[in-house]
């Protein structure tokens, strides 16, 4: 994905400024920075979250194999499909157990074939690394399972949509090590397939887990690059002193 | 070190791996392919049906606010607003008393109702839980006082206190009023409370802040946009009431003297003035009747950005 001078403001408020980068495929890019900076607001940017928010603006183009994803013929609901997303906080649909959270995005998209919902489904919850702990209660609703839990259900969710890029917002911060370290082993897994964007206030998983990082400071993009270039020698001294722990 | 560990996790349960990624995107993308095009169709179908719908639902009203501005708007002038009526025929004077009694009327009544109903609302919401019995009855009674006929309502206040204290008054219309008020504001404060995520109450718990103070100030004010709709929508309601207030105010050409003894109204003004068989009363009626939707109107607009400034100010 390429990003061109990304603008974005919250009712005149102007969180993003000049946003450029070039997202590689079938890598894995962190966003890194100190709270507020507005790295949410920029992942959110990347799928078109921001048209359900009252009162949010966004400028500038958003590139998808040479697709603008903010062209006006470009149907939202394709973006979403091609680009999927974790949220920070879990957020299954309460009403609906395991299983349907999991097969919803398929069925309410029009796939029919139950067997291969089931497939998918298995595949998906097995690939968030919870198929063992839920295989025998998937008719439980969602939100019965524990915190950690119910963000792998929300993963296996957004991966039986089968994307081609994957958003994840703080996605382990809500998890224990064991089923963080689960999540990380998938992402590089799942990197053989799609294209991986991950927020992260955890300094050593960006180092763990992602190709790229961005570090982004007060809405702006300070430095990109090699992950290993980024944290080893990091060119730019604000970056430098956020990496040693000086602020944030 | 780490690295070690994952890789020894995922030889022993073959965990998270997803086989034939690539595959399974193109088949589901097929499929789903197929509905984007009958659901382009049946998108395009469901906007203009309920387009519509939009515009059967507004020809009765338009042509109802349309009628009562064309027949209504050559009536008003500064005497209608503040003259008492004339003599009978004569289409002199004002509906001036009708104003000042609804605005007391429903204004004493909506204080009555509104408190009894908020904090029942809120004590079904927040306080009884599952199979209350008693919270059920309180629900139960409260729903048969919504499918109360107004007339039987304005029985009641005439038995409970013009009988009583002897003579048609504002006190009797208000408290007829608010009967038909309060079952309102209880069931739409009970059903919006009920929508505020349990997990506010519990940060407010986990703060050591008391019940009835979570209640009242978090709950309550997480949802008081939507309570207050309710309320501008229930005054509304019983701003264009009749029949109670013939049974309890009775209707008179003088202003407001006591809140014991009689009062006019704007409906009951309204129903006065078409009854007679008089082209100018008949026009008094319209105008009457477009000031009593202007007021109604101007009560609603004033509600909802007394609430946004509430609302903006805490930023
Ligand atoms: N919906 C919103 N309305 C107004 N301001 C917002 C909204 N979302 C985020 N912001 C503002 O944007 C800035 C960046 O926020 P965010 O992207 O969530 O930061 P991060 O994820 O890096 O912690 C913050 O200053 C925040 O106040
Ligand atoms: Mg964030």
């Amino acid at each position: 994905m390429k990003i061109n001078n990304l603008n974005v403001g919250f009712n005149k408020k102007e969180v993003l400024k000049k946003i450029n980068l070039d997202i590689t495929a079938k890598k894995v890019t962190a966003f890194i920075g100190p709270s507020g900076c507005g790295k949410t607001t920029l992942i959110r940017c990347l799928n078109r979250m921001h048209e359900m928010t009252q009162g949010a603006y966004v400028k500038g183009d958003i590139f998808l194999d040479n697709t603008n994803i903010y062209d006006q013929k470009v149907n939202p609901i394709t973006v979403k499909r091609r680009i999927g997303m974790v949220f920070q906080k879990p957020n299954p649909f309460p009403t609906m157990s395991i299983f349907d959270n999991v097969a919803s995005g398929l069925k309410l998209n029009g796939v029919k074939d139950k067997a291969l919902i089931q497939r998918i489904v298995k595949e998906s919850l097995e690939g968030a690394a919870l198929w063992e702990e839920v295989k025998n209660e998937l008719n439980q609703p969602g939100i019965s399972l524990s915190g950690g839990q119910q963000q792998r259900l929300c993963i296996a969710r957004s991966l039986a949509m089968h994307p081609e890029v994957l958003l994840m917002d703080e996605p382990t911060s809500a998890l224990d090590p064991i089923a963080s370290a689960k999540i990380e082993d998938l992402i590089h897994e799942l990197k053989k397939y799609l294209t991986i964007v991950i927020v992260t206030h955890n300094m050593q998983q960006a180092a763990r887990v992602s190709d790229y990082t961005a570090f982004m400071y007060l809405g702006e993009l300070i430095e990109f690059g090699k992950t290993k270039e980024i944290f080893e020698n990091p060119k730019k001294e604000l970056t430098e002193r956020y990496l040693s722990g000086k602020f944030g | 070190m780490r690295k070690d560990k994952g890789n020894q996790d995922r030889k022993q349960d073959k965990g998270n791996q997803i086989p034939n990624y690539v595959n399974t995107q193109k088949t589901i993308l097929t499929m789903m392919e197929k509905t984007y095009k009958k659901r382009d169709y049946i998108n395009k179908s469901v906007t203009i049906i309920s387009i519509v719908c939009v515009i059967f639902a507004i020809i009765p009203l338009a042509s109802i606010l349309f009628e009562v501005v064309k027949n209504g708007i050559s009536a008003i002038s500064l005497e209608f607003l503040t003259e008492r009526p004339g003599a009978i025929g004569s289409g002199k004077g004002g509906i001036g008393p009708a104003i000042q009694g609804t605005l007391i009327v429903v204004g004493l009544g909506s204080l009555m109702a509104i408190p009894v109903g908020v904090l029942t609302g809120v004590y079904l919401s927040e306080y009884a839980s599952g199979n209350n019995k008693f919270a059920f009855g309180v629900r139960f009674f409260n729903d048969v006082l919504t499918g109360l006929p107004s007339i039987i309502v304005g029985i009641v206040g005439y038995i409970a206190i013009v009988l009583v204290i002897g003579s048609f008054s504002v006190i009797a219309g208000a408290f007829s009023l608010s009967l038909i008020m309060i079952p309102l504001v209880t069931r739409i404060t009970e059903e919006t409370l009920k929508v505020v995520p349990n997990s506010i109450r519990e940060a407010a718990h986990a703060l050591g802040i008391p019940k009835w103070r979570i209640s009242l100030f978090i709950v309550l004010k997480t949802a008081l946009s939507g309570v207050l709709t309710g309320i501008v929508l229930s005054i509304a309601r019983i701003a264009g009431e009749t029949a109670p207030l013939i049974m309890t105010i009775l209707g008179t050409s003088l202003f407001f003297t006591s809140f014991t003894g009689p009062v006019d109204a704007l409906p009951l003004r309204i129903w006065r003035l078409a009854s007679q068989p008089y082209e100018s009363a008949h026009a008094q009626g319209w105008g009457a009747a477009l000031i009593l939707i202007l007021i109604v109107l101007g009560l609603n607009i004033g509600l909802r950005l007394l609430s946004r400034k509430n609302i903006a100010s805490k930023h």
